[in-house]
């Protein structure tokens, strides 16, 4: 009897928030009464343990059908007071030595009689060193803490069936050491190993030419965006970069020695590491093979974060992957989770002394699951029930050809190549709105691809294992159940019909997981931008701070000085003047794109020596005769929809003062490039302080709202550049304008509002922004 | 002798028919039988001496002192004109008001009068810029006035700068600019190119407040419009001469000049469109051909440059001067003789091409509020006694109406368009739920007050200007048009006159009776 036997039992757990760790927590609450748990969890980096247990496991589906038991009329106590008198929870780590606990939960964790380890790091791409810190010495970390403490529980330790390594034909269950195939690997020397490799890949980002190619594409990706943006991006490409070095080392390692990943590789030295280390505390080692959604418990289909199959079938529904490797006579080991679960507790409950040393949970000897049968009901099941494209067309599925992976590796790569080609290409050139949202599609499009060829890569690896895992021990152990225990833990793999588990249960299931189109219509996207829209337009709002050049208006510092500078000139002087500046055009773009600040100094000191009075009424003009022909109707419309709203509305530009003057009554606030001014009534060309410009800005809408009492998470920011980027990430609410290429693709990852504003249909194009020839007379106006 | 507007019955011999096509033309056939062309009479004979005329008229002024002996050394003169909306197109230089007003300065000059100013009586159109106030008052007057602030343009928001005259017995107020309201003497400097403008709306609409145009410029008045060229008629133009009796009793002495064109409005090479098609000789079926090929290939900004840049040979055909209402009778008369074509019965359907230009465009783009406007505003209300179009019928008109709009001169027409009319096309309806929002925009009243934008609340009153003939169709077609812009202003996009007969037999069954308004050339018909 499971539930007697464990019952008054403190069971503790780790991986609790994990896929097993959830649907084992679940089970043990609902179906063995009288049992207390003590679950190992992580801080969050925000969120300590205890909330973590709260919001990450607890809230889960999974615990819809005991939250409903404990909401019956007969129920005696409810859900909450269930799981506070039931759970412990203590803040830990299987990475760190004595699991990372204090004192007092040393205590707590000494008194627990059963310990379930199923923390790892499950992801087949994980890199090196934290796969061998997670799996392969985990595992003896808790082995070595029951010996510190002088404890001796049961250690039920969850590994992989793949810890066979890719052999072909029958796995028993027994230690990879005690097999034929084994090598005589040191787990000691591959710990080593592993770290020093960690160490000097850490050393090997640093070199200077590293940090200056990571700088560099740092600046590729965000453009100008100002020193502190630029150093958090470097800083993230450099980290991103070590971990590629490190999966990629853990992938090839794992390889030379004989397994599909660095996941199977380190649990099969794990439960090396175990044996030899366990002491006098008595292990059962459970192998699942690959855990899929569930086939009863606690309700059919039900599945927690994407696994390893799901990505694969998505992206063959939506046409993505074309074709995905493997032989169609193989065999696919896939185990529901609750059986997985249920033998679990059937080797907890069977005692240290019954319980098989290995137990394997897999499907492949006893009711295999063939890899053709599966091609046929997913693909029926897709023809059927099609996911649908954002136009809302039907996507078919794809015949299935049952190619080699190198076959498929080698189209995704050349797709992938081809697409990054053309994205480098387009961010070349100065794109702006619409068409830079067709980069960006190009850039998900890309990301899609090369997920999609991971996957290939990875799990392609593990559909060309064709080895049969053997389940003898987990048939033996069923076959002492009584009925009542058959009934409510049912490990059985034979139970599993694969044709109503895959189109009944685990297809439907995931495609509601997966978010993606199933009915058809217009893209939902355009709702995203409406709800969005709607977010920016709430009169919650604070502040709405308007970037001026591109957002408002399609205008730029150069072309206002350029109308100032010939308003009061006659023929030849204009002639003059544009042959002049467009000889120096170039040396300016250049500067612009280096340093928007430098540039700006450096331009206005062109405006020396202006008269006030001539600029103040040539600004006035220029206001009509270019600003407004240049303005974006749109904008202009949102600038006042936001004040009507009651939000301020704020002005941040690196144009001058004067020539933004006109604009004063849209907004409540204008922050412009201030020149100082010479007791003779001219402009003496040098900046009063530092033109607001790139990380500047965040700094002036961030000292504003200090000033005024604001709150910067209810604040609207709109700009169009990537050197926004600071303003963006400071502001809650960002709104991507007519973005350039690299702006378009950061919005559409991060989920930004995007405005395609564009200037009036058929407002005056003049060819060059000067002023018009004025009459002869008023042109000779002289201002003192 | 100029031959006199008439009716052309269509019969299988007539040929096909110019229709303006905005900045193009095209010829189309209309069905024989049952369709009929009103053309306008060609244009009147103009006066020899226009500067003789006018100084005539100031010292022989109709029921009121001759002008010499209102004026004093010592008194504050103010001088109001008409505003680019006339004439349409442009005229030739020199322009009727500068004639005028040198006239009236050298007068001025004479009797020792310093004190003077010169008031462009824009209401709510745009300011106009300073090329146009140099083509209509000429390069003297202007150097010799704007520099030293004495020649601007009247501002409706100015509040400072306004004042309350006193309320007609129906409660409106009239509030005009407070220099015109104190001066000892006003002279108005009018043009008078359509029945619907001069008389006492020169004054109270031309420098009166938006508070004060309020009054009349309103969905039920023009509802109650029938028609604007017709005074007596108007519920609009009642109000205006309640306020004129206003003004008479308790304003400034006010001293109008009125003049009457005719319509010789498009000279060569464009003269062929004046003419009638039969008469239509090879030269200018080959210049018509050329143009009208010429023009589908030229890009809108470029054919609209063409278009704005004609400035038209008018003849003055009359000058008077005096008391507002006596002097304003007489232009009827003369603009009448002109105009007036008899027109026997209504027909089903009417039919008219739109042009380039409308009051509220010049040198601007025709965007398609204006196309409403022109079309069922302007157009539609050329008549006397009873529309063109029997009550239900259907109107077609032609015109590109593309969603293009001028961002200087129309700001808030953009807005409209995107807002406004994407809610409600009803004209009780607007006025009720946006039109405040947009009289009341500080941004609007900004670059109405600095800029060369027409007032924000101006688009409304646009489309108020066909309110009369949308509650009188029963279906209005644009041939040719953008189809998402018809729509939008509530019509049905067609994409010839064929389908839009097609299209209109819902309404009118499948032998209707057609009336077209022969455009260009203006005429009211007098539909009896």
């Amino acid at each position: 009897m499971i539930a007697e036997s464990l019952a008054g039992k403190r069971i503790a757990i780790t991986g609790s928030t994990g896929f097993v760790g959830t649907a084992l927590v679940e089970r043990l609450l609902r179906s063995v009464p009288d049992c207390e748990l003590v679950l190992l969890v992580r801080d969050g980096r925000r969120t300590p343990a205890p909330q973590r247990v709260e919001r990450e496991l607890l809230k889960n589906d999974a615990f819809d059908r005991l939250r409903e038991q404990h909401a019956a009329p007969d129920s005696t106590e409810t859900f909450k007071q269930m799981t506070a008198r039931r759970i412990t929870t203590v803040a830990g780590d299987v990475s760190s030595d004595g699991l990372g606990l204090s004192d007092d939960d040393r205590l707590t964790w000494s008194t627990a009689n059963l310990i379930i380890h199923s923390a790892a790091s499950v992801s087949f791409d994980s890199p090196l060193d934290r796969a061998v810190e997670i799996n392969l010495l985990g595992p003896t970390r808790i082995a070595a803490l029951c010996q510190e403490l002088g404890v001796t529980p049961h250690l039920v330790a969850v590994s992989t069936c793949y810890v066979a390594g890719n052999r072909r034909g029958n796995a028993p269950e027994e230690l990879v050491s005690a097999g034929p195939f084994d090598i005589g690997l040191s787990w000691k020397a591959e710990v080593a190993a592993a770290r020093r490799l960690q160490g000097d890949t850490e050393a090997l980002s640093r070199l200077p030419e590293r940090l200056v190619q990571f700088r560099k594409d740092a600046r590729a990706e965000l453009g100008a965006a100002g020193a502190p943006a630029l150093a958090g991006k470097t800083e993230q490409l450099r980290e991103r970069w070590v971990k590629d070095q490190l999966v990629e080392a853990g992938r090839a390692r794992a390889a030379s020695v004989g397994w599909p990943d660095a996941y199977a590789y380190t649990k099969a030295l794990g439960e090396q590491a175990l044996t030899d280390t366990k002491g006098n505390v008595p292990v059962s080692i459970v192998r699942p093979s690959i855990i899929e959604s569930a086939w009863a418990e606690p309700k059919p289909g039900w599945i927690r974060g994407f696994r390893m199959a799901e990505p694969v079938i998505i992206s063959y529904a939506r046409g993505l992957l074309k074709e995905f490797p493997g032989v169609p006579e193989g065999t696919v080991d896939v185990i529901p989770v609750d059986i997985v679960v249920a033998a679990l507790i059937g080797v907890a409950a069977a005692g240290p002394d019954k319980a098989p040393a290995i137990t394997q949970v897999a499907s492949g000897g006893v009711n295999p699951l063939k890899y053709r049968a599966m091609i046929d009901y997913i693909s029926g099941w897709f023809t059927e029930h099609p996911l649908y494209d954002p136009e809302g067309q039907p996507i078919l599925v794809p015949e299935w050809n049952f190619p080699g992976r190198g076959k498929v590796e080698g189209q995704l790569t050349r797709a992938r190549n081809m697409l990054s080609r053309t994205e480098k290409t387009l961010q070349a050139l100065p794109l702006r709105g619409r068409q830079a949202e067709f980069t960006a599609t190009l850039d998900s499009r890309r990301t899609e691809i090369e997920s999609a060829l991971q996957y290939v890569e990875l799990y392609g690896l593990y559909t060309e294992c064709e080895a049969i895992y053997q389940v003898d021990n987990l048939i033996g152990l069923w076959d002492t159940l009584d009925a009542h225990d058959q009934a409510e833990f049912n490990f059985d793999p034979r139970v599993v019909d694969w044709e109503h588990y895959i189109t009944q249960v685990h297809l439907p299931s995931i495609v509601q997981h997966a978010r993606v189109k199933t009915t058809p219509g217009k893209s939902r996207s355009a709702d995203r931008m409406v709800r969005l829209r709607t977010q920016v337009l709430d009169p919650k709002r604070h502040v709405v701070a308007f970037d001026l050049e591109n957002t408002l208006i399609s205008s730029n510092v150069v072309e206002s000085y350029s109308f100032l500078a010939t308003r009061r000139l006659n023929g030849p002087e204009r002639a003059r003047y544009v042959i002049r500046t467009l000889a120096e055009a170039p040396a300016l773009l250049k500067m612009d794109k280096r340093d928007r600040t430098d540039f700006l100094r450096h331009f206005y000191r062109r405006y020396e020596d202006a008269p006030i009075e001539q600029i103040e009424e040539d600004a006035t003009a220029m206001m009509h005769q270019l600003i407004m022909t240049k303005s974006f109707p749109e904008g202009l419309r949102r600038v006042r929809q936001h004040r009507a709203l009651g939000h301020r509305t704020i002005l941040i530009t690196g144009a001058l003062e004067f020539a933004v003057a006109g604009l004063k009554p849209l907004f409540d606030e204008i922050v412009a490039a201030e020149m100082s001014v010479r007791p003779d009534g001219t402009y003496s060309g040098e900046m009063k302080t530092v033109p607001p410009t790139g990380e500047a800005r965040a700094q002036i809408l961030s000292d504003y709202c200090d000033a005024e009492g604001f709150r910067l998470d209810e604040c609207v920011a709109y700009a169009d550049s990537s050197s926004d980027l600071p303003l963006f990430e400071a502001v809650g609410f960002p709104v991507a304008v007519n973005p350039e290429t690299r702006l378009a693709a950061i919005a559409r990852k991060r989920g930004w509002l995007v405005e395609n504003w564009s200037r009036a249909n058929g407002a005056p194009k003049p060819l060059l922004p000067i002023g018009k020839m004025m009459v002869e007379r008023e042109r000779r106006r002289v201002f003192s | 002798m100029p031959r006199p507007g008439f009716v052309l019955e269509v019969d299988k011999s007539t040929p096909p028919i110019l229709f303006w096509r905005g900045e193009g033309f095209s010829l189309e056939r209309l069905p024989a039988d049952r369709s009929r062309v009103i053309y306008p009479a060609e244009p009147l004979a103009g006066l020899d001496d226009v500067d003789g005329h006018i100084r005539n008229a100031l010292l022989n002024p109709v029921d009121m002192d001759p002008l010499p002996a209102l004026l004093k050394p010592d008194m504050k003169l103010t001088i109001c004109f008409d505003d680019a909306s006339l004439s349409l197109p442009k005229m030739r230089k020199p322009d009727t008001r500068q004639r005028i007003i040198e006239a009236v300065l050298d007068l001025a000059a004479a009797a020792g009068v310093d004190d003077i100013h010169l008031i462009a009586a824009l209401g709510l159109h745009r300011r106009m810029h300073e090329y146009e106030l140099r083509h209509v008052l000429g390069d003297r007057i202007f150097d010799a006035f704007h520099p030293r602030g004495m020649l601007y343009q009247h501002d409706a928001e100015d509040y400072d700068n306004l004042t309350v005259i006193g309320e007609t017995d129906h409660g409106e107020v009239l509030e005009i600019n407070k220099r015109v309201a104190e001066s000892d003497l006003v002279v108005y400097a009018n043009v008078n190119q359509v029945a619907m403008d001069g008389g006492w709306k020169s004054i109270t609409t031309g420098v009166a407040s938006y508070r004060c145009l309020s009054y009349h410029h309103n969905p039920v008045t023009l509802q109650n419009t029938r028609s604007l060229m017709d005074r007596h008629n108007s519920d609009l133009h009642k109000s205006v001469w309640r306020l004129g009796k206003v003004l008479e009793d308790h304003g400034p002495k006010i001293f109008t000049v009125e003049t009457t064109i005719n319509t010789d409005a498009f000279p060569s090479p464009f003269d062929f469109l004046s003419k009638r098609e039969w008469e239509w000789n090879a030269k200018d079926r080959a210049i018509y051909l050329a143009t009208q090929k010429s023009l589908n290939r030229t890009p809108n900004r470029l054919a609209r440059k063409i278009f704005h840049g004609i400035e038209s040979p008018y003849a003055t055909t009359s000058v008077q001067a005096g008391f507002t209402p006596s002097v304003h009778e007489i232009t009827l008369k003369h603009v009448y003789d002109q105009h007036i074509v008899p027109v026997e019965g209504q027909t089903d359907i009417l039919t008219m091409g739109i042009p380039f230009i409308s009051p509220y465009n010049p040198e601007g783009i025709m965007n398609p509020i204006l196309v409403m406007c022109m079309g069922l505003g302007y157009l539609f209300n050329m008549y006397r006694n009873k529309p063109l179009v029997r009550e239900g019928g259907v109107v077609i008109m032609t015109h590109p109406t593309y969603r293009e709009f001028n961002p200087v001169h129309h700001p808030s027409y953009i807005d409209f368009y995107d807002e406004v009319l994407a809610d409600t096309t009803d004209p009780v309806v607007m006025s009720e739920k946006w039109e405040k929002k947009y009289a009341e925009d500080e941004w609007y009243r900004h670059l109405y007050r600095t800029g060369n934008a027409y007032h924000g609340v101006h688009p409304f009153y646009a489309w108020y200007w066909g309110a009369h003939g949308q509650q009188w169709a029963g279906k209005v077609i644009i041939v040719g048009g953008d189809p998402t812009a018809v729509r939008r202003l509530g019509f049905t996009p067609a994409s010839t006159l064929d389908d839009a007969f097609e299209i209109a037999s819902d309404v009118v069954g499948r032998s209707p009776t057609i009336s077209h308004l022969h455009v260009p050339g203006v005429l009211v018909a007098d539909v009896v």
